[in-house]
């Protein structure tokens, strides 16, 4: 059930929901703070302009989210090349790992069977194991990372935002996924919780 | 192709459209690598589910009503 307004009610059962999205992203509580405040006065402000379109929830996050863009792009600035190449070769060097000298799968490495994997998007501990593992990736590999799954950023916004090349990107990206897939299976699939 | 470069393409697809001589080769590789093939289900399964947190975070949450759940450059495979 999909609220109408803005109200006390709204706001305490949305709040938990746009601090953990923002904390995630922004990997700084007072900042995730902050945005989550700004967000929710910017919505109550323009709450006349909400014309029932999609899910309040969904709307609010609109603006939340465009809040956690700005602050990401701040964040950037101060990030040199150097960092994303650092983060790169722990990253790296753990993927190789899994990957035989003949570049192909190690038998005990392989992406196991997953079996029916969406069932577990209405499971907690899915979701626990999920933030931990975004939390746990080096922080400017999952800014790029949350910056395209997250906010919707195209590719190439990613590289004019955060002044990394289209190629460095997609490493980039290539990077998070993987490590992201292979803790999801260790730390999800294979934590007992599952057959 | 081996598989260390599969999961390459693999995730670019998920970025831009692969050309077809990359498609092809690796529509090729997947044919014959389980593992690959598993690696692919699984990061489109991590893209399905970030889909879900940005628009119902937290845990145990029924699907949101979410009107807009479509990513552009869906994969080209």
């Amino acid at each position: 059930m999909s609220a109408a307004t803005i109200d006390h009610h709204f706001v305490s059962s949305v709040r938990q929901d746009m601090l953990a999205f923002a904390r995630l992203q922004l990997r700084d509580a007072e900042l995730a703070e902050d945005a989550v405040q700004e967000a929710l006065a910017s919505a109550l402000a323009g709450e006349q302009q909400f014309a029932g379109q999609a899910a309040l929830k969904t709307w609010v996050f609109g603006i939340l989210k465009h809040k956690i863009s700005d602050l990401l792009r701040q964040q950037s600035r101060s990030t040199p090349i150097s960092a994303y190449a650092e983060e790169g070769e722990c990253l790296d060097s753990q993927l190789e790992a899994l990957f035989k000298a003949n570049a192909h799968w190690h038998p005990s490495a392989a992406p196991r069977d997953w079996g029916d994997p969406e069932a577990a998007l209405r499971e907690k501990h899915f979701w626990a194991v999920f933030e931990a593992c975004l939390t746990v990736l080096p922080a400017n590999t999952a800014r790029v990372f949350m910056m395209r799954e997250f906010l919707e950023f195209e590719t190439d916004e990613i590289c004019t935002t955060l002044a990394i090349s289209s190629s460095n990107c997609h490493v980039i990206l290539h990077r998070a996924r993987a490590a992201l897939r292979r803790c999801l299976e260790q730390g999800w699939l294979l934590s007992g919780e599952n057959p | 192709m081996h598989c260390k470069h599969a999961t390459r393409l693999l995730s670019d697809a998920q970025d831009r459209q692969l050309p077809w001589q990359e498609r092809l080769a690796l529509h090729g590789h997947l044919l014959i690598c389980r593992g690959c093939r598993r690696f692919r289900q699984q990061i489109d399964f991590l893209r399905q589910a970030c889909r879900h947190y940005r628009s119902a975070p937290t845990q145990g949450l029924p699907e949101g009503v979410d009107g807009d759940n479509v990513n552009k450059k869906t994969d080209s495979m």
